[in-house]
């Protein structure tokens, strides 16, 4: 399967498929008798040119049909990203959002002609409530680091409501990029803490740090080493002990649905990315939807305007006056909360521990597979994912990239690399739920294919991929001078 | 029910693999009191019941196809060519992640780079991110953008603006220094509404980080910015424009030769309805001496060891995962498809086929007016606009769209929402969808509710 150069020959560039005059696709009718724009608007105020590709219908659709055929999706095969759970996005999901009372209404419409989307909403946010464990959830925040957002501002507002003011937000080491960007964002100081031998927090450190100004620990749950916090109990004790708050990332839900409610473990905030367990697509990139959940005590702080339901009927209630404000322009990406809706029906009660035992199995048939192979710095049962290190490789000479690289040739695409920060030379591998036996297999014998590689042929790793449309790209040249906007002088 | 492939036989080989007994022996790490809680769920959907439940929802929403709508107000009607939902129902697009592999997400990467390039062709500017979540927080983030480069924290916010951006605007700079002052821009008299540029302007100063403008602004006006460009330069503050209709580009003069440092805006009227406010896809545009500042993914165009053209994400340094705590913005799924389909809306319709929806959207708007004077309405049209006017509403804003309502009509946005002394105003909008029946209906009803 290695070594075979991609049939999908370069793609030129939109702009390079256009010629002056040809025409697109017709606009409609004129309803009405054209008005001269230059007489009813200012002088200087009409642009003179539009200086926009004109490219045939037939060939723009192919220009993208093509470059489409250039990419590596889960509809394609297994994509294993750590963090980012890449399962089957269902196809009814994608009829259920555009069924036209669902994409056609309009925010501003009187809230008695959009009853059906408001109910959907108000039952989807009582449904992922009652998965997760939290008394109250908005799902405004487009994706999870805007929920992170609002959970850290709903933090900070429940805080001076007690006449407190504290700028402390505890990071694990582990924690994905987005938290502590997002607590420097809410005006607040990380500080950094570490994780034990074991792969837990190491509650030590977190005694000597917690102090009258930490607002909060941010806490992912299972841990980004694909671990259950094994003193998760202890940990949100003490910290509610301090006077804090423990904000959870939501990104692994997938391994705890049904096993366990943190909501019920003492986290008092915490994001769900749609995207990732409720199985909205995760569209090349985004959109997301980043639903947040809270208990009772930070339901006032939340962005406004909530759905209610009334006597007469589902309404939309401004925000209090405690709240931390709105973080979208309406309420936030609602095709993804029809997707993550039609998801939830589907499975409903009897599906979601299905979905995690299974997201947890084939990780765990992983990890056994892969541990002959492989170094697993907390090689313990895991949760959705198996964090690897290529330390044993690295001895060879061949970098977790050139691993990565080289899986590309075997039509797999690579796991999350480099990534929990504290293991070396990282592969987060998440299989999810909907890969088989066969698949997982597949993947781990290419894993594995690589790992032998890596002793007897690396110079294969070090110039992999071979097979893919284009070979490693010079990222450093793209840096210093970037080229981000095509002009026609290139 | 969960779309798993597994059979019993699979799972007991796994099991044996692994070595423990039961998938149970996975999960002793979670406290035992808290395992396995008891959810009060319901019951499991195949396929046609699910949909039958969620259709039964849709079906209580009124539509376009039922009523005549004449709402905008930040979200628009446009027409889309067909081939832009075929694509985006493509696998290979939206079954995809953020292309961290660029060997094997050249389609997504390359089409990332020509979307940047087409949103600066449209805005006139140097660059463009690869998108953010929607039009309110490109605002945010352009006003988070602006304290960075000019490392001072006022902001002159003109009331002009979306109220939910400006909103959304303040909840983001809410724990930072940053300190935002709203000015009307707009005055009030009894002869209507009429836009008040200079006030804008001459609320800027030294301290002034950005001043923020909307093209056509929030009451559908196009006014000569050239007061607020001119106050701007001489104070040194930084110019940022919002578009919330991508289409009002084809026709107006684009912000990047109007003195814009920055553009922030909304697209999702390039790419479907409105779809009660979301995904859509917010965009970001700003000079090249200001890249390293943008918040959010960029594609770059570079080569690879053959020296092939290619595609990376690059100057990764300003994002979250590589920078943590330092980052530009905590910002990372972002809206790729929806600003995909931008792209390919952008490149089916043409210039002309763009063009061509704006002027058609100026023309439907000034002819919906005049067909309202002509049935004794009075439009407060002093000030030139593109496709939104407003519409004085005598018997007050909210009543007037709920008895338009009973007559099957939406009939704009109550100005109140934003400013009490509007309360008597409706924003009308009529797009290249609307038709003359839409008018007809508007017009009639506009006639029964005024009867008598």
């Amino acid at each position: 399967m290695p070594g075979r150069r991609s049939i999908v020959a370069s793609e030129p560039l939109i702009f390079e498929l256009a010629s002056s005059g040809r025409p697109g696709v017709r606009p409609p009718l004129a309803q009405f008798d054209d008005v001269d724009p230059a007489s009813v608007l200012p002088e200087g105020q009409v642009r003179e040119s539009l200086d926009l590709p004109e490219v045939s219908e037939i060939d723009v659709m192919r220009h993208f049909v093509r470059l489409s055929q250039r990419n590596h999706s889960i509809d394609t095969a297994i994509y294993p990203l750590g963090s980012c759970t890449m399962k089957y996005n269902p196809k009814i999901n994608e009829v259920a959002a555009r069924l036209p009372g669902l994409l056609e209404p309009h925010p501003y419409q009187p809230e008695t002609s959009v009853q059906g989307l408001l109910a959907l909403i108000h039952d989807l946010e009582a449904v992922l409530g009652e998965i997760a464990g939290f008394a109250t959830v908005t799902t405004q925040p487009a994706a999870g680091s805007q929920g992170e957002m609002v959970g850290l501002l709903c933090i900070q507002a429940w805080l001076r409501s007690r006449g407190e003011r504290r700028a402390t937000v505890l990071v694990p080491d582990s924690a994905h990029g987005t938290n502590p960007a997002t607590a420097t964002m809410t005006g607040m100081r990380v500080e950094p803490l570490g994780t034990a031998p074991d792969g837990n927090i190491d509650l030590d450190e977190l005694d000597a740090k917690l102090n009258d100004d930490v607002a909060a620990l941010m806490l992912t749950l299972p841990t980004t080493l694909g671990l259950f916090e094994q003193r998760i109990l202890e940990v949100t004790r003490r910290v509610h002990a301090a006077g804090g708050q423990v904000y959870g990332d939501g990104a692994n839900m997938n391994a705890m649905l049904g096993r366990v409610r943190p909501g019920d473990l003492g986290i008092d905030v915490m994001h769900l990315n749609l995207h990732k367990t409720f199985t909205t697509p995760h569209g090349g990139g985004g959109p997301g939807a980043g639903a947040l959940g809270v208990q009772a005590h930070l339901a006032p702080f939340l962005p406004g305007p909530q759905i209610v339901r009334r006597d007469s009927g589902y309404a939309l209630e401004p925000a209090g006056p405690d709240s931390v404000g709105r973080v979208h322009a309406h309420l936030g990406n609602v095709g993804n909360l029809i997707r993550g809706y039609t998801y939830i029906r589907s499975l409903g009660r009897e599906g979601m521990r299905e979905v995690a035992n299974d997201a947890v199995l084939n990780a765990n048939y992983l990890r056994a597979r892969l541990a002959p192979h492989f170094d697993i710095p907390y090689n313990r049962i895991c949760m959705h994912e198996v964090v690897l290190a290529g330390t044993r490789q690295r001895r060879l000479g061949v970098r977790t990239t050139d691993i990565a690289k080289r899986l590309i040739d075997y039509g797999v695409h690579p796991p999350t690399v480099y990534f929990p920060l504290i293991v070396d030379e990282a592969l987060m591998i998440e299989p999810t739920e909907t890969e088989s036996i066969e698949s997982l297999d597949q993947f781990a014998e290419a894993l594995i294919s690589v790992a032998d590689e890596a002793k007897t042929a690396p110079d294969l790793l070090h110039a992999a991929p071979s097979a893919a449309p284009v070979r490693r790209l010079d990222e450093v040249t793209a840096n210093r001078s970037p080229d981000v906007n095509w002009t026609a002088a290139d | 029910m969960s779309y798993s492939p597994s059979t019993d036989a699979d799972r007991a080989r796994m099991l044996r693999t692994i070595g423990v007994n039961s998938t149970d022996d996975l999960f002793v790490d979670i406290p035992a009191a808290h395992r396995d809680p008891t959810l009060d769920l319901p019951e499991a959907l195949p396929e046609v019941d699910v949909l039958r439940l969620v259709r039964g929802l849709a079906d209580q929403n009124q539509i376009p196809e039922g009523v005549a709508s004449f709402l905008g107000a930040g979200f628009y009607r446009h027409f889309v060519p067909a081939l832009v939902d075929q694509q985006l129902l493509r696998s290979e697009w939206y079954t995809g992640y953020t292309p961290y592999q660029a060997e094997m997400t050249q389609g997504t990467l390359q089409s990332m780079y020509e979307f940047q390039s087409l949103v600066c062709r449209l805005t006139g500017m140097e660059v463009a991110n690869a998108s953010l979540y929607d039009g309110a927080t490109a605002l945010a983030e352009a006003v988070l953008m602006c304290r960075a480069i000019t490392r001072r924290s006022g902001v002159v916010m003109a009331g002009t603006v979306h109220p939910a951006y400006r909103e959304v605007a303040a909840t983001y700079t809410q724990a930072v220094d940053v300190d935002i002052r709203t000015v009307d821009g707009w005055s009030r008299s009894d002869g209507g509404v009429a836009p008040d540029v200079e006030a804008v302007a001459a609320a800027i100063d030294d301290t002034t980080s950005c001043v923020v403008l909307q093209r056509p602004d929030f009451f559908g006006w196009v006014v000569d910015p050239t007061p607020v460009v001119e106050a701007a330069e001489r104070h040194g503050a930084k110019i940022v424009y919002v578009v919330t209709d991508p289409i009002s580009l084809g026709l107006l003069t684009p912000p990047g030769d109007l003195g814009a440092d920055v553009v922030a805006g909304e697209l999702r009227a390039l790419v479907g309805p409105p779809a009660y406010g979301g995904p859509g896809a917010g965009m970001l545009a700003t000079r090249k001496a200001f890249i390293r500042r943008l918040p959010g993914r960029i594609a770059g165009r570079t080569t690879d060891l053959d020296g092939q053209q290619g595609f990376v994400l690059t100057l990764q340094t300003r994002e979250q995962h590589i920078r943590r705590e330092r980052a530009t913005s905590n910002i990372t799924t972002n809206q790729a498809l929806v600003a995909l389909g931008a792209a390919i809306s952008i490149s089916a319709l043409g210039p002309g086929g763009v063009r061509s929806l704006a002027t058609r959207s100026l023309s439907a708007a000034h002819r919906c007016a005049a067909a309202l004077k002509d049935v004794g309405a009075t439009v407060f049209d002093a000030a030139p606009y593109f496709h939104e006017f407003i519409l004085h509403a005598p018997r007050g804003g909210e009543a007037t769209v709920d008895a338009l309502a009973a007559h099957g009509v939406f009939g704009g946005y109550p100005l109140g929402r934003v400013a009490p002394a509007l309360d008597d105003t409706l924003l009308v909008c009529a797009t290249d969808l609307t038709t003359r029946a839409d008018v007809e209906a508007l017009t009639s009803a506009w006639q029964a509710i005024h009867r008598g």
